[in-house]
């Protein structure tokens, strides 16, 4: 048949660069069985798709961290590759937490070369802090996560992303099935980046899987595997709900602050961070909504069940979730035709098209330390030690109207203000508010707030004597002692270098 | 006073510290294990010694296992350690705050 149709070339001379036909086939050899035309991408085992994705040494891999300390994925992951005998790899995924303390081994025999993160937590994150790796590693936010991607610095490879369902295809989520993490935000970037696709999925579903967070023109291979990930331990950490009366207090302050900054009108917008604190806060804000009789127009980022809960009284209109932090959230994105799932592109990345992070009125957010420029730190602790992440912090500070910042002053003997900070994530210019149990210390460049604040009655006062208040209970620190070697380098969200951090001694 | 038995004080919660105290010949031997030790280390130190001294102890071993506690949790744990470790309490409380 084809030769029938190459018949009707013979003496019409093609322009330049153009083939003749060459047989429905020619391009798409998958279409010749029917074997073939559904089951291409599928892998009968993670190595098997290793192999098809052309890892090769030296190459990137990427990954999602939405099952934070419950996830099985990226371990499982590397433990292949090593095993497989792959060397020098950059390792890029989205965040790292405490369960990848396995990943040191990697980095010890070489398996991992450099890595790419928003942060780190536990046994990883102490050696690497303690001169593990020859190269420091790359600490970026979310949104600056994506804008290292597209500016070229950081290309993905092969990207292996866990999903709880997906077809043969790769039309994939994680709202359905067993291992629900919810929105998979992080894995859209990189599911529309990397230069080859592939899924780990709990379950293979019949096609058309929809929703289809991650879609089939963007997978190239698919795998099923045993587990990806266990959802219960979404919200240990970092994303916890509190019952500690000090962090409830800092809460109802953060809830006075929003109240009464200015943007406590009706349509106002929100986004409560992680941290005990910073959660809560989304529990005070309910009552003086009623009260005032407003709602808000959306609520932004990693997304608790505290904000579902006013989304489904009716307080908040529409949720735009790039993580979910716990099950009441991956529940109800399946749930909620209000509740969105949108991509950290889409989030926060300074350099995409439209960040929703620059619509956000008022954003709550955590510090390990604030210092007297309101300069926040969120990576590494007071002994030099990487413990944090550096997360949206950055990127909804830049963006919204108003950053509160919530704390308690002192953390057993730890100072939370400081009259430096161990290292800079965020800069102090984007701050407006610090809230602690021990009052409130508005930024000198947002002096409107301060009145506003002032007028309400709330305990306002200066960062500085919220510094002299944190010495006269702790003693002052002796500085912490480091060596010249560079650990990590923080990149602020449009890639540019704002700190870097050095080895403890 | 003089350090007679082993003596116990404090939890190892967080912002709290435990002290253990126990006869020693000669010397004052203070080790210190603490969370906070290379920004508060010298100064739990120097709150430990100088409660010592203020009781007149100066032969024991003391051990401290700091969770972070401020100053006057260290004083009270260390006073509350001798007092137990000694057979009879002579020092003046009020002459310690």
């Amino acid at each position: 048949m084809t030769a029938a149709i190459r018949e009707r070339l013979v003496g019409a001379p093609l322009p330049q660069g153009l083939e003749p036909f060459a047989g429905v086939t020619a391009h798409a050899p998958h279409l010749a069985t029917r074997e073939s035309k559904y089951g291409r991408k599928l892998c009968k085992s993670l190595e098997d798709a290793i192999r098809a994705s052309g890892l090769k040494n030296g190459m990137t891999i990427s990954f999602h961290h939405a099952f934070r300390e419950g996830d099985k994925t990226i371990n499982h992951v590397v433990d292949t590759l090593a095993a497989m005998g792959f060397r020098d790899l950059t390792l890029a995924p989205s965040s790292l937490l405490s369960c990848n303390a396995p990943l040191i081994e990697h980095i010890r025999s070489g398996v991992i070369r450099r890595i790419y993160t928003s942060g780190m937590r536990g046994k990883l994150a102490e050696a690497i802090s303690n001169g593990l790796m020859e190269e420091p590693i790359n600490v970026h936010s979310h949104g600056g996560r994506v804008h290292l991607i597209d500016s070229g610095e950081l290309t993905l490879d092969v990207a292996f992303l866990a999903v709880a369902t997906a077809d043969e295809f790769g039309n994939a989520n994680a709202i359905s099935g067993r291992s629900r993490c919810g929105s998979l935000g992080y894995a859209m970037v990189d599911a529309a980046r990397a230069r080859k696709v592939v899924l780990l999925t709990e379950e293979l579903v019949p096609f058309p899987n929809t929703p289809a967070s991650i879609r089939q023109d963007q997978v190239d291979l698919v795998v099923k595997v045993d587990q990806i990930g266990d959802p219960s331990k979404i919200s240990v950490g970092a994303a916890r709900i509190t019952s500690n009366p000090r962090e409830l207090l800092i809460a109802r302050l953060a809830a006075d602050v929003m109240e009464h900054a200015g943007w406590f009108e009706d349509g106002f917008s929100l986004q409560t961070g992680t941290g005990g604190s910073a959660t809560a806060t989304a529990r005070f804000i309910e009552h003086r909504m009623v009260k005032k009789g407003i709602k808000a127009a959306f609520a932004l980022g990693g997304i608790t069940g505290s904000i579902v809960d006013l989304h489904k009284k009716g307080l908040i209109g529409r949720i735009l979730d790039t993580q979910s932090f716990d099950a009441v959230a991956a529940r109800s994105l399946a749930e909620n035709p209000e509740h969105w799932e949108i991509s950290t592109n889409t989030y926060a990345n300074p350099t995409s098209k439209g960040a929703c992070s620059d619509r956000v009125d008022m954003v709550i957010l955590s510090a390990l330390e604030i210092d007297l420029g309101f300069n926040v730190n969120v990576i590494t602790g007071s002994d030099g030690v990487m413990r944090g992440a550096s997360g949206g912090h950055s990127d909804v500070a830049a963006g919204a109207n108003l950053p509160i910042v919530v704390g308690p002053l002192i953390r057993s003997r730890i100072p939370t203000v400081v009259e430096r900070c161990t290292t800079v994530v965020t800069p102090g210019e984007t701050i407006g508010v610090l809230v602690t149990d021990h009052g409130i210390a508005v930024n000198p460049n947002r002096p409107e707030v301060a009145d506003r604040l002032k007028a309400a009655g709330l305990p306002v006062t200066t960062i500085e004597d919220l510094y002299a208040r944190a010495i006269a209970l702790t003693g002052k620190p002796q500085p912490i002692e480091f060596l010249d070697k560079v650990v990590g380098i923080i990149r602020y969200r449009d890639g540019s270098v704002i700190d870097v951090v050095r080895q403890v001694k | 006073m003089k350090i007679v038995r082993e003596a116990l004080a404090g939890t190892l919660e967080s912002s709290d510290l435990m002290v253990r105290i126990a006869p020693r010949d000669g010397e004052l031997a203070i080790v210190l294990q603490s969370e906070v030790v290379h920004q508060f280390g010298a100064q739990i130190e120097a709150v430990a010694r100088d409660c010592l001294a203020r009781l007149g102890i100066t032969e024991a071993l003391v051990v401290i296992e700091d969770k972070g506690a401020l100053d006057c949790v260290v004083a009270a744990r260390v006073q509350t350690a001798v007092s137990r470790a000694v057979d009879e309490w002579t020092a003046d409380w009020s002459a310690l705050s």
